[in-house]
C-alpha cells in the first residue's frame, strides 16, 4: 500500500515538474530577451561644444537651408574631438579617434543649425552620437578596470612617445614583454597615460597614449598602475580607445539618454543609427490590409456556416477545409502568395498589400472558427423570439444574433491579428526581406514588418545588432501582450451568462 | 397557495356555447398534418379546427407532439433543418404551407410566446418596438410610441415599466419578462397568438397574472396555449385538445374533456394515471 | 477611366436606391407593401450594381488583353515567349508614359500607338456599355417595384449568395495552394525525375545553376532533408511529448482551479511567442550553450546543431500538446473515473489504467498535429539549424529541413524557371501533403473520439 502511495506521489511530481519546466522555459526566454535587449533602449552620446565653422558648412554664406543641409557637419564634430585629443595627429590615430563617432554624429547638429542659421559661427553645445562600439563600451561590454596606487616614486623619461618609467620599488607585475592576449597594463601618471609594453624589475617601458604634463617624478600614491582585465585582442575597442573614452567620461562629456532614435529611424547598416520605424509602419499597413480583408470575409463565412448553410456535402467540404487550412504550415501560404499574388496577378514584391493578403488568408480560419463559436454562444431563444415576431431569418441574425456575438468576434479577431503580427515565414517568401531604409507610405510601397526586421537583424554579424534585435523583440512582445490583454479584457467584460 | 384557487371568470354562456359549437367560426383548420424529424414520425395525421377569439389548450404528456403541432401553425418548424411537414393548415382560408407564401408575413399574423421568457437583451421599449419597426407598421416615432404603449397596456405591464422603458428587458422579473414577450407579440397586431407553456418557468403569482391576461386577450385574439398543467388548461381554455404519442386523441369543449372524456387515454391522463 | 466608371457606378447605385425608396414609399400610400421601402431601394441599387460591377470585372482585363495582343501584332514576331512578351509590353508602357530611355524605334512606336488607341476604344466601349447596363438595370428593377413585389426576399437571396461566396474563400485558398505548388512541381519533374527527387541521397541545388547541369542526378534528392526534418522533429517531440503530456495530466486531473488559472496563462503566453523570437533564442542562446557544454564534455558540437533547434522547437509545441491533450483527457467521461475509484484504485492508477487508454486515440492525434506543426515550422530552423544537407542522425551535427531549403531557395534573387527555383515548390508540395495527411487523420480521429463520448 505504501508503495502505491509513493507511486502516486511520484506521478504527481512528474506533472508538477513538467509544468515547472514549462514555466522555467518561458522565464528563461523572456529574461534572455530582456537582458539582451534592454541596453539597446539607451544610447550614449558625447556632449561637446562644437564650433559651427561657416567655412565647412556654408562656404558661400548663403544661409539657405538647402545649402546648410549639404554641409559637412560630421567634419565639425570630428574636428572638435581632434581638438580634445591633439596628440592623435597621425592618420592611423585620427582614424581610430574618428571611429568613436557614429557616422550620423553630425545629424543632430545639422538639424539645429538648419533650424537656426544664426548659430553659424558660434560654439554650440550639442549631443553627438557615439559609434556602436563606443556605446557598447559604456554599456559594459568593454573591460573591467583595476587601479592600484603606485607604492614607490615613479619617474617617467619623457612626456610623449616611447618612454620608460622607473619606480623606486617593484610596482609592476612580473618581468617580460606584454602581449595583447593578456590583460593590458597601463600607468596613469602626471595627467597622462602610458601603456606598458615591457617590464624589467622596477623599470617599465611603454607607449604614451595620453601625453604627460611633465616628466617630473611622481610621489608614491600620486600615480597609479591601471589594468584593463580583458585582453585587448578579446575586445572590440583597443587600449587607445579605452583611454580616450575614459578621459571623455572623466571630462563629463559622456551622457546616456533614452534611445528615441530606435523608434523614429528606419533601418540602417550602422547599428547605432538603425531603428524600427519602417518595420512598425510596415506592420501597421500589413495588419490593416489583413484586417480589412479577413474580418468581413471571416464574419460572413461564419454567419453562413453557422446560420444559413444547409447540411450537405458542400458545407461539409467547406468545414473540413477550414479546419485543415488552420493547420497548414505558414510557409506554404508564402508559396501561395509568391505563385498567385506575385507571379500570376503581378502585384508588387515586398509590398504590405501582398503581405496583408497572405496573412489574411492565413488567419481567416482562426477568425471563422472564433466567429462561429461566438455566434453559436448566442442562445437560440433570441433568434426564435425575433422569428416569432415576424423577422426574417436574416433580420433575426443581423439584428439580434450578430450584435450579441460582436465581443466574441472581436476577441477572436484580436487574437488572429496578434498571430498575424508575429508571423514571419510567409512574408519572407513574398520578398518583404529587402533592406529598406525608407519608411513605407502606402500599401504598395516596398516595406518590411517587425518580425522580419528581427530576423534580418539577427542575421547580421555586428554584435551591436544583437541588442537591437532583442530590443525589437521586446517591442514586438509588448504589442502582442497588449493585444492579448485587450482580448482577455473583452472576454471578461462581455462574458455573458444566459 | 390561494393562487391555485384564484377565481377564474368562467366563460359566459354565449361564448361558451359558441366555442363549444366551434367549427363554423373556425380560425385555423388543420387537416392530416404529419411531422417527421428525420426518421422520427413526431406528429401523426392531426386534423383539428381552432375557433376564433377563444383559448384552445393543447395538453398531453411530454413528447406527445403538442408543441410540435403548435410550431406548425407559424411554421417555426422550418428553422429545424431535419423537420418535414405534410398535410394542410389554413388560417382564414390561407394555406400556410403554400410554397408562394412568405413565412415572415405569416409569423406577423401568428405571434408566439415561448416557454422561457426570452426578451431581447435590449431596452423594454426596443423589445416591443422591434416588430412594428421591421414590418413598417408605424409611420412616425409618435405612432411607434403609441403602439408600444398600447401593447404594454394590453399586456398589463405598462404601469410597472412606464418609467423605465429604456432599462434592459432582461432586468425585469420572470413574470414581467413573459408579459413583455406577450406585449412584443401583440405589438405586431397578430390574429393568432401561440403560447408554448408560457408559465412553466414562472412562480405561482406570476402564473396567475399571465392566466388573467390570457383571459383578457381572448376578446381580441385567437389563442392557442400548450400546457403541462391540466388545472391551467381548465382555468383558461374554452376548448382542449389532448395529444398522446403524436396522435390527437380527443378535442372538444374543455368542460367535456375534463368531466366526460370519450377516450380512455384521455381519462387516464386527466386522472393522473400517466404523464 | 476606372475612376470615372467607379464614380458613375456609385452615383447610379445611390440614385437607384433613392428612386426605389421613393417609388416604394409612394406605392405604400395606396396599400400595404410586402417589403419595406428600404428593401425596394436596395433591390434597385443592386439592379444597377450587379451588371455594372460584373461588366467591369470582365471588361477591364479583356480590354487590356486586346490592347496587348494588338500591340504585339505590330512586331510581327510569330511565336514569342513569355519573357520577350512582357519585355515588349514594359517598353510599350514606358513609351506611353514618356520615360523610355533612348530611341524606341519604329516598331515600338507603332506598337505603342496601337496599344493606346485600342485601350482608348476599349475603355470607351466599356464606359458606354457599362452605363447602358446600369441604366437598363435601374429601369428594369424600378419597374418591378410594386406592393406585392418581394424585394426583401430578393435582397436576402443576394446577401445569402455573398455570404456563401465568403465561405468558399477558404476552399479557394486551399485550391490556390494546391495549384500553385502542383504546377511548379510538375514543371520541376520535367527536369528532375521524381525517383531521383524522392530517393536521392544528396541535396545540393546550387549545382544546378550551370545550364549543363540542370537535372543532373543526385543534386535534388530529398532524403537528407527528410532525415534532417525528422531528426529535429523527433528531438522536439522528445522534449515536448513527456512535458506536455504530464502537464496536461496534472492540469486535468490534479490541479485546483486556482492553479489552473495560474498555469493556463503561462502556456498561452508560451504559445503566443512568435517563432522568430524563439529562433533568436535558439540561435543566440541555446546553440552556443549546447556547444559550450559539448566542448566541456569533449564532444564536437556543430554551432548550428540539430539539438538546439529541436529543443527550442520542443518548447514551442509544449503548449500545443498540453492544451490538446488536456481537452482530450477532460472529455473522458466522469463515469469511467468513478468506476475505477470505486474499485479502490488510486488517482495515478486510474489515470494510467483507465483514462490514458480511453484518451489514447485523442492523445495520438494531438501528437500528430504537433508533428505537423513541427515539420512545418520555419523560423526556428531557419535561424538555428544549418543549410548543409547532411545525411545523419547525430543530433550534435548540423542538418537542414524542408522549410529551411524552401526559404533559402526562394528568398533573394531567383533564377527564372530554373530547376533550383522549381525545386522549392516541389518541397512545398511534399510538405503540404505530408502535413495535410497528418492533419486530416488527426482531425478525423479527434472527431470520432468526440462523438464516442458525447
Amino acid at each position: 500500500m505504501r508503495a502505491r502511495y509513493r507511486a502516486e506521489r511520484r506521478f504527481q511530481l512528474y506533472g508538477l515538474v513538467a509544468i515547472g519546466l514549462t514555466g522555467i522555459f518561458l522565464v528563461i526566454v523572456l529574461a534572455d530577451v530582456l537582458f539582451k535587449g534592454l541596453p539597446a533602449f539607451t544610447q550614449h552620446q558625447f556632449v561637446f561644444g562644437v564650433k559651427v565653422d561657416a567655412a565647412e558648412i556654408d562656404p558661400n554664406n548663403t544661409r539657405k537651408p538647402d545649402e546648410i543641409r549639404a554641409g559637412d557637419f560630421q567634419a565639425l564634430v570630428r574636428n572638435t574631438l581632434r581638438g580634445i585629443f591633439p596628440e592623435a595627429s597621425d592618420r592611423a590615430a585620427r582614424r581610430r579617434l574618428d571611429g568613436l563617432l557614429s557616422s550620423g554624429a553630425g545629424d543632430a547638429l545639422r538639424d539645429r543649425v538648419v533650424a537656426d542659421p544664426s548659430l553659424i559661427g558660434q560654439t554650440v553645445r550639442v549631443s553627438v552620437l557615439t559609434s556602436a562600439d563606443a556605446d557598447l563600451y559604456f554599456k559594459g561590454l568593454g573591460t573591467e578596470i583595476t587601479r592600484r596606487a603606485g607604492r614607490g616614486t615613479a619617474t617617467p623619461s619623457d612626456t610623449s612617445g616611447s618612454i620608460e618609467i622607473a619606480s623606486t620599488v617593484t610596482d609592476f607585475a612580473s618581468d617580460g614583454t606584454l602581449t595583447d592576449a593578456e590583460p593590458s597594463q597601463l600607468v596613469a601618471i602626471n595627467g597622462g597615460v602610458v601603456k606598458l609594453t615591457e617590464i624589467r624589475g622596477n623599470r617599465a617601458a611603454g607607449e604614451v597614449l595620453l601625453p604627460l604634463s611633465s616628466a617630473a617624478a611622481a610621489a608614491p600614491g600620486s600615480w597609479q598602475v591601471v589594468t584593463y582585465v580583458t585582453p585587448e585582442s578579446n575586445r572590440r575597442v583597443g587600449d587607445r580607445e579605452v583611454v580616450w573614452l575614459e578621459r571623455l567620461k572623466e571630462m563629463g562629456a559622456v551622457r546616456s539618454t533614452f534611445n528615441w532614435r530606435f523608434f523614429t529611424a528606419g533601418d540602417s547598416r550602422e547599428p547605432e543609427l538603425a531603428g524600427i520605424r519602417g518595420a512598425l509602419v510596415g506592420s501597421a499597413l500589413t495588419l490593416f490590409v489583413t484586417l480589412v480583408i479577413c474580418l468581413p470575409l471571416g464574419v460572413a463565412a461564419a454567419i453562413y456556416l453557422e446560420e444559413f448553410a444547409v447540411k450537405n456535402r458542400v458545407t461539409e467540404l467547406i468545414e473540413v477545409n477550414i479546419n485543415n487550412l488552420a493547420a497548414v504550415p505558414s510557409i506554404v501560404f508564402g508559396l501561395l502568395g509568391l505563385a498567385v499574388f506575385l507571379n500570376f496577378f503581378g502585384l508588387p514584391r515586398s509590398a504590405p498589400l501582398v503581405g496583408g493578403l497572405v496573412l489574411a488568408l492565413l488567419v481567416l480560419p482562426t477568425i471563422i472558427i472564433a466567429a462561429r463559436a461566438a455566434l453559436k454562444a448566442v442562445p437560440p431563444s433570441i433568434k426564435e423570439a425575433a422569428l416569432g415576431v415576424g423577422a426574417s431569418h436574416q433580420q433575426a441574425v443581423f439584428h439580434h444574433v450578430l450584435p450579441l456575438a460582436v465581443p466574441g468576434i472581436l476577441t477572436g479577431t484580436i487574437i488572429g491579428m496578434a498571430h498575424a503580427l508575429g508571423e514571419t515565414a510567409p512574408l519572407l517568401m513574398i520578398g518583404m526581406v529587402a533592406f529598406i531604409v525608407e519608411v513605407p507610405h502606402g500599401v504598395t510601397d516596398a516595406g518590411t514588418v517587425l518580425p522580419v526586421q528581427i530576423y534580418l537583424w539577427s542575421d547580421l554579424p555586428e554584435i551591436a545588432f544583437q541588442a537591437k534585435t532583442a530590443a525589437a523583440i521586446i517591442v514586438l512582445l509588448v504589442f502582442l501582450f497588449v493585444m492579448n490583454g485587450i482580448a482577455i479584457y473583452l472576454r471578461r467584460r462581455f462574458e455573458r451568462r444566459w | 397557495m390561494d393562487v391555485m384557487v384564484h377565481p377564474i371568470k368562467t366563460p359566459g354562456p354565449a361564448s361558451a356555447a359558441a366555442a363549444a359549437a366551434a367549427p363554423d367560426s373556425a380560425k385555423i383548420i388543420a387537416r392530416s398534418v404529419n411531422v417527421y424529424y428525420g426518421d422520427k414520425h413526431a406528429l401523426k395525421d392531426v386534423s383539428v379546427d381552432i375557433p376564433e377569439r377563444a383559448v384552445t389548450a393543447f395538453i398531453g404528456p411530454s413528447g406527445c407532439g403538442k408543441s410540435t403541432f403548435l410550431r406548425c401553425i407559424n411554421r417555426m418548424n422550418d428553422t429545424i433543418p431535419i423537420a418535414r411537414v405534410t398535410g394542410e393548415i389554413r388560417i382564414d382560408d390561407l394555406d400556410i404551407y403554400d410554397s408562394s407564401l412568405d413565412v415572415v408575413q405569416l409569423r406577423a399574423r401568428v405571434g408566439m410566446v415561448f416557454q422561457k421568457p426570452n426578451p431581447f437583451p435590449k431596452s423594454v421599449y426596443e423589445n416591443v418596438a422591434y416588430g412594428p419597426r421591421i414590418h413598417g407598421h408605424a409611420r412616425s416615432k409618435a405612432e411607434l410610441e403609441e403602439i408600444v404603449e398600447t401593447s404594454l397596456k394590453k399586456a398589463g405591464l405598462w404601469e410597472e415599466v412606464k418609467d423605465r422603458l429604456s432599462d434592459s428587458g432582461t432586468g425585469l422579473s420572470g413574470g414581467q419578462q413573459q408579459r413583455l414577450c406577450i406585449a412584443r407579440a401583440i405589438a405586431v397586431s397578430p390574429e393568432v397568438i401561440l403560447m408554448d407553456e408560457p408559465c412553466s418557468a414562472l412562480d405561482p403569482i406570476a402564473t396567475a397574472r399571465i392566466e388573467e391576461l390570457i383571459d383578457e386577450l381572448r376578446a381580441n385574439y385567437t389563442i392557442i396555449i400548450v400546457t403541462h398543467s391540466m388545472q391551467q388548461a381548465a382555468r383558461v381554455s374554452q376548448r382542449t385538445a389532448f395529444f398522446h404519442l403524436g396522435v390527437l386523441v380527443e378535442e372538444g369543449p374543455t368542460e367535456t374533456i375534463f368531466t366526460n372524456p370519450s377516450d380512455k387515454r384521455t381519462l387516464d391522463y386527466i386522472t393522473g394515471r400517466f404523464g | 477611366m476606372s475612376a470615372i466608371y467607379l464614380i458613375g457606378l456609385a452615383v447610379l447605385v445611390a440614385v437607384g436606391f433613392l428612386f426605389g425608396l421613393a417609388r416604394a414609399a409612394a406605392t405604400a400610400r395606396s396599400g400595404p407593401l410586402h417589403s419595406r421601402p428600404p428593401y425596394h431601394g436596395v433591390f434597385v441599387a443592386l439592379g444597377v450594381l450587379v451588371p455594372m460591377a460584373a461588366l467591369y470585372v470582365i471588361g477591364v482585363p479583356v480590354g487590356q488583353r486586346l490592347a496587348e495582343s494588338q500591340a504585339l501584332a505590330a512586331f510581327d514576331l510569330g511565336v514569342i515567349d513569355d519573357l520577350k512578351r512582357s519585355a515588349i509590353l514594359r517598353d510599350v508602357q514606358a513609351v506611353l508614359a514618356g520615360r523610355f530611355a533612348g530611341d524606341p524605334g519604329e516598331a515600338l512606336r507603332r506598337a505603342a500607338e496601337t496599344y493606346a488607341s485600342v485601350r482608348w476604344i476599349a475603355n470607351g466601349t466599356l464606359l458606354a456599355v457599362g452605363f447602358a447596363f446600369g441604366l437598363l438595370g435601374l429601369v428594369l428593377s424600378l419597374r418591378s417595384v410594386s406592393a406585392p413585389f418581394r424585394a426583401r426576399t430578393h435582397v436576402e437571396r443576394f446577401i445569402n449568395i455573398v455570404l456563401f461566396a465568403s465561405a468558399t474563400v477558404a476552399v479557394l485558398t486551399t485550391l490556390g495552394i494546391v495549384m500553385s505548388v502542383l504546377f511548379e512541381t510538375l514543371r520541376f519533374f520535367e527536369r528532375v525525375s521524381p525517383v531521383d527527387f524522392l530517393f536521392g541521397l544528396q541535396w545540393s541545388p546550387q549545382t544546378a545553376i550551370r545550364a549543363d547541369q540542370v537535372g543532373s542526378s543526385g543534386a535534388f534528392g530529398i532524403v537528407p532533408l527528410v532525415t534532417g526534418t525528422l531528426l529535429i522533429t523527433a528531438i522536439a517531440l522528445l522534449v515536448a511529448g513527456p512535458i506536455g503530456l504530464f502537464a496536461a495530466i496534472y492540469m486535468a486531473e490534479y490541479a485546483t482551479p486556482r492553479f489552473r488559472a495560474f498555469v493556463k496563462p503561462i502556456l498561452e503566453i508560451l504559445a503566443g511567442i512568435p517563432t522568430v523570437v524563439l529562433g533568436f533564442f535558439a540561435a543566440l542562446t541555446v546553440a552556443p550553450s549546447i556547444r559550450g557544454w559539448g566542448q566541456a564534455l569533449g564532444l564536437d558540437v556543430a554551432s548550428e546543431s540539430a539539438l538546439a533547434a529541436g529543443v527550442v522547437m520542443g518548447m514551442m509545441i509544449i503548449p500545443f500538446i498540453s492544451s490538446l491533450s488536456d481537452d482530450v483527457i477532460n472529455a473522458v467521461p466522469q463515469s469511467l473515473r468513478d468506476g475505477s475509484y470505486a474499485m479502490g484504485a488510486t488517482r495515478s492508477e486510474t489515470i494510467k489504467k483507465v483514462i490514458l487508454p480511453a484518451a489514447f486515440a485523442g492523445i495520438v492525434s494531438a501528437f500528430m498535429l504537433a508533428i505537423s506543426r513541427a515539420v512545418g515550422e520555419t523560423m526556428i530552423v531557419v535561424m538555428a539549424a544549418g543549410l548543409a544537407a547532411n545525411l545523419t542522425f547525430n543530433p550534435l551535427e548540423a542538418v537542414t529541413t524542408f522549410t529551411v531549403q524552401i526559404k533559402t531557395i526562394l528568398v533573394g534573387d531567383q533564377e527564372f524557371e530554373s530547376a533550383k527555383t522549381l525545386s522549392a515548390f516541389a518541397l512545398g508540395f511534399v510538405l503540404f501533403f505530408f502535413t495535410l495527411t497528418l492533419n486530416v487523420i488527426a482531425l478525423q480521429v479527434v472527431k470520432r473520439y468526440r462523438e464516442q463520448y458525447d
